[in-house]
């Protein structure tokens, strides 16, 4: 049975002053729906940029990605657009939240752009403050909140429109350890009970452990396939 | 709509940034509208001016007179409706810088051709039979106290000695840009005063004034009228009232040019004012653009965002600006004497050339910050840092 993501043979450079650096060459993965990966190797390995690709906020150089039977490396940016705010939850390592909007105008943000009412907005949003046991911090500003929190709000903005996949870049590498944890046991309980598949960017081997697959990059190429 | 929140959040992200904007923006508009009145109030005259009504001068210079036997002739050239004349007096009233046009005019018709100046009937008559009265402005008689019955003393220059009138009439203007600031008294009066003292100045007139019936006949009633005075002592140049009023104005061109020039000038100064403040604003949200691409947000929201932040900066900027306009053009107005500008007050057209100049300025300002949001990948987004 195929993967919900399909990596087939992608390769990607960058130009940078016209010197061509080649950062993932002729990988090739599959991961199935419900699954928990970790991407781990040390910086430069590109798993970043394999994150990046997979989630659709960038283009391979060469190779397919199919995500649930869709090739995104042949959609345009307007349609990459759209098609991430339905299919993807993004966390990043430094929560990226819009610091003048309250954590409730935050996790609203992607839903903004639905067809959804102003009374199905705020549904959506409480149930996913409330995934995150943050129903009672919504009318705070990112700055009234500490790292953990900062991170959970991300993550109840990442699955406000309920995506397929959650894509996560090192989001434990901001937080001191007890933080960390809870943001890793909430990440496994969005895959066990709500079935998000999720892809996660990690140099922490604690992180990777919750993982169902560890998938080891090295030099742009995929070395080792931990189950 | 529902983007319009976080344009506003936005917009009082940095408060003293955009305080400090919106002032910048406001005293600009101020500086702009100052300007634009005083080159728009230069102008009134012009745009005062009759289309029906024609000026006979020396065609020399405005300075040398016409002999008083022309006014036949010129009454006679057809299309013609009817003939007055004035002399400038100049003169002091009181005190040098109280300065208000002083005329000596055909008494008789004057007022017939002079429709904007409207002297009640009864002053009107009691001003044609005395050959020593004045009628006056009424913005002249509120500004000295003066009423009826009251004697004016001029101390004469270019008419020496004292010339006194009595004030047997007050004129109302009948349109917002009719100067009430003029005096008006006999031309025979004046002549016959000098037929006594200085007989080589009898029968001058400074110009005629040519009420004509179709303002499409003004070019070729013109031709006649300088065609009756040609190769005589004192050749005639006419033109339409618009015509002579704007070669007064001419002489201060340079000084209008340059106002006008400077007042948009203001305009580039508020664009990159506000420039400025959008690309920092941009720049530093270089990585929550990329964000929200990330979650899904198009360009053409992101444009929406930014233009929205501008446009909102601009316009508040330039809406205070404009409400403070118009209580310091009002307090400019107190000290300005009313005989250089019979209108000073923001005109509609720079009402609207403001606001749409900061609609304008709005949107240009906005436009590197777009391009730039627009084409930063999400990937350089994410990693920048500022």
């Amino acid at each position: 049975m195929s993967g919900i993501i399909q990596v087939k043979n992608v390769s990607k450079s960058y130009w940078r002053d016209s010197i061509e650096t080649s950062v993932l060459h002729d990988i090739s993965l599959d991961i199935k729906e419900g699954e928990f990966t970790a991407l781990m190797g040390p910086s430069g390995s590109g798993k970043t940029t394999l994150l990046n690709l997979i989630s659709g906020i960038d283009k391979p150089s060469k190779g397919e990605i199919i995500i649930n039977g869709a090739d995104i490396s042949k959609l345009s940016e307007s349609a990459l657009a759209k098609w991430r705010s339905t299919n993807i939850g993004f966390v990043f390592q430094f929560y990226n939240l819009i610091p003048v909007l309250t954590a409730f105008e935050n996790v609203e943000l992607p839903i903004l752009l639905t067809k959804l009412s102003k009374a199905e907005r705020k549904q959506h949003v409480e149930t996913a403050l409330n995934i995150v046991g943050l129903n009672d911090r919504m009318d705070h500003y990112p700055k009234q909140l500490s790292g953990g929190q900062e991170q959970r709000v991300a993550i109840a903005r990442a699955i406000v429109t309920d995506p397929v996949i959650l894509v996560a870049d090192e989001p434990t590498g901001d937080l001191d350890k007890h933080s960390a944890d809870e943001i890793l046991l909430l990440m496994e309980r969005l895959n066990k009970e709500f079935n998000k598949t999720i892809v996660m960017v990690t140099h922490d081997p604690h992180a990777a452990s919750k993982a169902h697959v560890i998938r080891h990059l090295e030099k742009g190429d995929l070395i080792q396939e931990t189950v | 709509m529902k983007i319009l929140k976080l344009i506003f959040k936005n917009t009082l992200r940095h408060k003293l940034r955009t305080v400090l904007t919106i002032f910048g923006i406001s005293i600009a508009v101020i500086a702009f509208g100052i300007l634009r009145t005083v080159v728009t109030a230069w102008y009134s005259s012009v745009s005062a001016a009759s289309a029906n009504r024609l000026i006979v001068r020396q065609s020399v210079s405005f300075i040398f007179p016409l002999p008083y036997s022309y006014l036949e002739k010129i009454t006679q050239v057809p299309g013609v409706k009817d003939v007055t004349f004035a002399n400038w007096f100049g003169g002091t009233y009181i005190d040098k810088n109280n300065f208000f046009a002083r005329l000596a005019v055909n008494a008789d018709n004057y007022f017939d051709v002079y429709k904007e100046f409207v002297v009640p009937k009864d002053q009107l008559e009691t001003f044609k039979k005395e050959r020593n009265s004045c009628v006056i402005g009424s913005d002249i008689a509120k500004k000295y106290n003066i009423k009826l019955g009251d004697v004016m003393t001029l101390d004469g220059d270019i008419y020496p000695g004292r010339w006194e009138f009595v004030v047997r009439g007050i004129y109302q203007p009948k349109f917002k840009s009719t100067d009430a600031m003029q005096m008006f008294f006999h031309w025979s009066y004046l002549d016959e005063t000098m037929k006594k003292e200085m007989p080589g100045r009898a029968g001058d007139v400074g110009w005629y004034v040519v009420l004509i019936n179709d303002p499409l006949q003004s070019a070729s009633i013109s031709d006649q009228i300088d065609a009756l005075f040609k190769n005589s002592s004192a050749e005639t140049k006419t033109e339409t009232e618009a015509a002579f009023q704007q070669g007064f104005i001419q002489s201060s061109s340079a000084i209008i040019t340059s106002m006008n020039f400077i007042s948009f000038v203001i305009i580039g100064i508020i664009m990159l004012v506000l420039g400025n403040t959008m690309i920092m604003s941009a720049r530093e949200r270089t990585r929550e653009y990329a964000v929200l691409k990330t979650l899904g947000f198009s360009g053409k929201h992101l444009a929406g965002i930014i233009l929205g932040e501008s446009l909102l900066i601009s316009i508040l900027g330039g809406g205070v600006g404009l409400l403070f306009t118009y209580p310091i053009i009002k307090g400019f107005s107190q000290f300005i004497p009313k005989g250089i500008f019979p209108v000073f007050e923001i005109e509609p057209i720079t009402v609207v050339l403001a606001c749409s100049s900061a609609i304008i300025i709005g949107i240009v300002a906005s436009l590197f910050p777009i391009q730039r949001a627009l084409s930063t990948k999400i990937v350089d987004g994410i990693r920048f840092t500022g």
